[in-house]
């Protein structure tokens, strides 16, 4: 193998890393279809396409995860076979996936030495020395990190930072990131950034992969687009824009951002008055919080993760019973109603977690869309359900919100994300709601499904309902909310109006709860992902 | 319709067609101690006997249908109690308490009208064992206590309390051994009996009714619908507003029916007594039977017969092969080894998974109210 040359400024002949006419057949479907890529020295180079566009499948097989039916791929220009993950760290390529691979009780140096443990003598640890390079590293890259602080109590944004961190450990020349940024606030965001460009000018291959385009045009040297399995466009930033990377995404125009029009705000909907919450542990998680939802308006909950918004949205929506303080819907009290309850009184949840809450993976999706319906007419009478209604509804909801299957008896399981939240959104938006609770209504969806359900949230705003989204996104927040509450360690640090919200001030109260502050210290409430 | 039929019965097929070569060489190993001399065509006497034993004459279709009948109906308990994502191990201590509390009853009414004494003998053992089904379904609703751990303490629990009532205050005085007294008219009427020893009651039909019931149950009604959504995700259950406690208690308590009742017609329709060393089984046989038919009601019936076949076709066996009964259970093993080493022999036969399917046996390893390890 030849040796990398370091300097960025140099263009090599042969790139870091070259995948060529990688092919990938699945029964019924090709993942990947001829897809050539080409990744420099010193280049961040963008993998960009929708959920089952086959970026994951493309990225097995650079890891050794899948073999490719046909293709070949090329490190230094010389052809390789990738075994496995081992041989691939071997090699030189490392991942850094979505979901941490940290375990939260080791300190920083012992997750970086999982699997790839420096021998001192006699076979014992050599803590010190590791402790030393890591140390040595971060400041390479501009960072400071205690290599003997528990993972679990960094912020999420640190852990990421461990993760690359893991990687440069093994002399990694090529890194993957797999949606580096979808759990960070834009500051944490802006720092990862700052790592990744010292990372390519010291000469290493980063391939970035995202949806978020004003992140992929931010950060990429060049960017690949991948449809269907097939690469559909290079493109260089600066030759670009987010319309046209979105449409080349999707395959026809999207509007990225839904029109909100005005708001016509009508009275109180829902009133939450002093509302106390504990978690299952019994830790008080959500602090004397209040606010109110005016019918016909979006009021939007920006925070980082795990700032009590999971369990405030359980106590609103009836899952779980508040400490203290007071829920009132169209001046009912509901603080103890329960969801069947809340159901019947027109308010409509689609959860966070889908898999969890929001739907019966094994049912089809005729009997997910009748979940929480499914004992009043006309889909059942008394203790007899009628299946002929129940399909009737389906056929019905399938057309009318463009669920993609093969039938509606197709098992929930089976459908892909963006249709499966498009079965929990039939459900909960067809029906004449007085409050709708959304909590992270769009995680993890393409682009086309993001606008969708963006869509008729507006319209049920338009049609009189009190819409509650929650969401730690925080261009969600800001892309559709009239007003946005910021939650910090179980507070409402603020309230803001929303078109006139700015992104940084908002994320800085996310951050940093409003106290000022530069750089967040690491968060200990801040659970793993 | 019909590939969705024949998907379903492959897996089955296999583990029985498996758990048939591997009880093949077990025979032809100790073919030497069985027939003084090495046979490897012993397996198919074995099995010619079995079949010719169950199957081949009136009398033999008619001991594998009584066999059939207690492991259909507790079968269709572990099957309903699956499909709420519980494990009922405790249909033999349901199957007891039902036996038990019919043959007093019955004992007591012994010189009542019959139609007094049967219907009141049943329905006190079907009484009994709902009671015994609830009480593991309330500790989980209440204390979240595993089923599979109380229901296998109550099944000792069971077993000595029969044999305390039996040896106690059930006991018949002047009888040779521990027994209660005869049922005499709480007896389930003789059907067909053609004077040679086979003899069957009016109760075999109760299978061919509680199947079709439990299967509208699950299939057609609002209470199955939250059962099966319970089972196969309790916080989906608790999100669509049904009440996972209370559908655990309930299932639990119609587990427990179906196998009292098990229990009650077995006393009133075969042994017309309770002896205190009463030996069976059925309990964990019904184990293997639901899990054969996949928790199916409709398929229960066809494993439950498949079983009774076997244990009708023993003695036969044993007098035609010199194969010792016990060869049945060691089957009826290979059969539940072969069924839940499902990766093993989905390998071998090349079977594909269901997919998004919610697999029975996931419910062996899981908690209630924990994530659903329903594999993508």
């Amino acid at each position: 193998m030849t040796e990398a040359p370091h300097p960025a400024a140099e263009r090599v002949i042969a790139p870091a890393l070259e995948m060529r006419g990688i092919t990938k057949r699945y029964p019924g479907v090709v993942a990947n279809d001829r897809i050539d890529l080409q990744v420099h020295p010193g280049e961040i180079h963008a993998l960009l396409g929708e959920n089952g566009a086959g970026k994951s499948t493309l990225m097995n097989i650079l890891y050794g995860l899948a073999r490719p039916d046909e293709g070949e791929i090329l490190l230094d220009g010389s052809v390789v076979r990738i075994a496995g993950p081992a041989d691939a760290i071997a090699r030189g390529i490392s991942m850094v996936h979505q979901h941490f691979m940290l375990v939260p009780v080791l300190t920083v140096a012992e997750n970086i030495l999982l699997g790839a443990e420096t021998m001192g003598n006699a076979g014992f640890l050599d803590r010190r020395e590791a402790s030393r390079r890591i140390r040595e590293l971060g400041a390479r890259f501009g960072f400071e990190i205690d290599p003997d602080e528990k993972v679990g109590r960094l912020s999420v944004g640190w852990q990421q930072r461990v993760e690359i961190l893991k990687a440069l450990y093994r002399e990694a020349r090529v890194l993957v990131l797999d949606e580096p940024t979808a759990t960070l606030t834009p500051q944490e965001t802006k720092e990862i950034f700052a790592v990744l460009r010292r990372l390519r000018d010291e000469g290493h291959s980063i391939v970035f992969i995202s949806h978020k385009l004003y992140e992929v045009l931010e950060i990429a040297d060049r960017i690949t687009v991948i449809r269907r399995g097939r690469v559909v466009g290079e493109r260089i930033p600066s030759e670009t824009n987010e319309d046209d990377l979105a449409e080349l995404m999707v395959g026809r125009e999207v509007q990225l951002s839904v029109d909100r029009g005005q708001s016509q705000p009508g009275a109180d909907a829902l009133t939450v008055a002093d509302l106390v919450v504990k978690d299952d542990r019994g830790r008080e998680v959500v602090h004397d919080v209040g606010f109110q939802v005016r019918a016909g308006e979006i009021f939007g909950i920006a925070g980082v993760a795990g700032n009590g918004q999971d369990e405030l949205v359980e106590v609103i929506t009836g899952l779980r019973r508040p400490a203290g303080g007071r829920i009132m819907l169209d001046g009912r009290d509901i603080t103890s109603s329960g969801p069947r309850e809340l159901h019947l009184m027109g308010v409509g949840f689609v959860p966070a977690d889908r898999h969890r809450f929001g739907l019966v993976m094994s049912f089809p999706i005729t009997d997910n869309l009748v979940l929480n319906d499914y004992f009043s007419p006309p889909f059942a009478r008394g203790l007899v359900r009628n299946d002929a209604a129940v399909r009737a509804q389906a056929d019905e909801a399938i057309a009318r919100f463009d669920i993609r299957t093969p039938s509606p008896t197709t098992p929930c399981g089976t459908l892909s994300g963006g249709n499966q939240q498009k079965v929990v959104v039939a459900r909960e938006f067809d029906r004449d709601l007085r409050l709708l609770v959304l909590d992270q209504p769009t995680r993890g969806l393409d682009v086309g499904s993001v606008e969708f359900i963006h869509r008729r949230t507006i319209a049920k705003r338009d049609a009189g309902t009190a819409v509650l989204l929650v969401s730690a996104e925080l261009d969600e927040v800001l892309e559709l909310s009239d007003r946005i509450g910021v939650m910090y360690r179980g507070s409402l640090v603020a309230v803001l109006d929303g078109p006139s919200a700015d992104r940084e001030q908002v994320g800085l109260l996310m951050a940093t709860g409003g106290r000022g502050g530069v750089t967040p210290p690491p968060t200990p409430d801040v659970a793993t992902a | 319709m019909r590939a969705r039929i024949w998907a379903a019965l492959a897996m089955p097929a296999a583990a029985i067609l498996l758990a048939l070569i591997a009880g093949a060489v077990v025979i032809i190993l100790s073919s030497p101690i069985v027939t003084g001399h090495f046979d490897p065509l012993l397996p198919l006497a074995t099995y010619s006997a079995i079949i010719q034993g169950s199957l081949g004459s009136v009398n033999g279709l008619v001991d594998t249908v009584v066999a059939a009948t207690p492991l259909i109906l507790v079968g269709l308990s572990v099957a309903l109690c699956f499909k709420a994502g519980l494990f009922n191990i405790g249909g033999q201590g349901q199957f007891l308490m039902g036996a038990v509390t019919a043959a007093g009853v019955g004992a007591a009414l012994s010189t009542a009208p019959p139609l007094v004494a049967v219907p009141v003998a049943i329905l006190a053992g079907l009484v009994a064992g709902a009671a015994y089904g609830f009480i593991p379904g309330a500790l989980k609703a209440f204390t979240g206590a595993h089923e599979v751990v109380t229901t296998i303490m109550l099944n000792y629990i069971a077993y000595y309390v029969v044999s305390y009532l039996v040896t106690g205050p059930l006991r018949e005085q002047g009888a040779s051994f521990a027994r209660s007294a005869d049922v005499g008219n709480a007896a389930i009427p003789i059907i067909f009996n053609q004077g040679t020893g086979h003899e069957a009651h009016l109760g075999i039909l109760l299978p061919f009714i509680a199947a079709p019931i439990i299967w509208w149950l699950l299939y057609r009604s609002t209470l199955g619908f939250e059962i099966r959504t319970v089972g196969a995700n309790p916080d989906a259950a608790r999100y669509a507003g049904m009440r996972p406690r209370m559908l655990v208690m309930l299932t639990m308590t119609v587990g427990g029916l179906l196998a009292g009742l098990a229990g009650a017609i077995e006393i009133l329709g075969v042994q017309h007594y309770m002896p205190a060393a009463y030996s069976t089984n059925v309990g964990f046989e019904a184990i293997t039977v639901a899990l054969l038919a996949r928790a199916n009601p409709i398929g229960v019936i066809f494993s439950g017969l498949l079983l009774g076949a076997m244990r009708a076709g023993a003695p036969l066996m044993q007098i035609q092969a010199g194969v010792p009964v016990q060869m049945i259970d060691l089957l009826q093993g290979l059969i539940l080894f072969f069924l839940t080493a499902d990766i093993l022999v989905r390998k071998v036969f090349r079977i594909r998974a269901k997919g998004g399917g919610v697999d029975e046996l996931n419910t062996v390893g899981r908690t209630y109210g924990g994530q659903t390890t329903t594999a993508p």
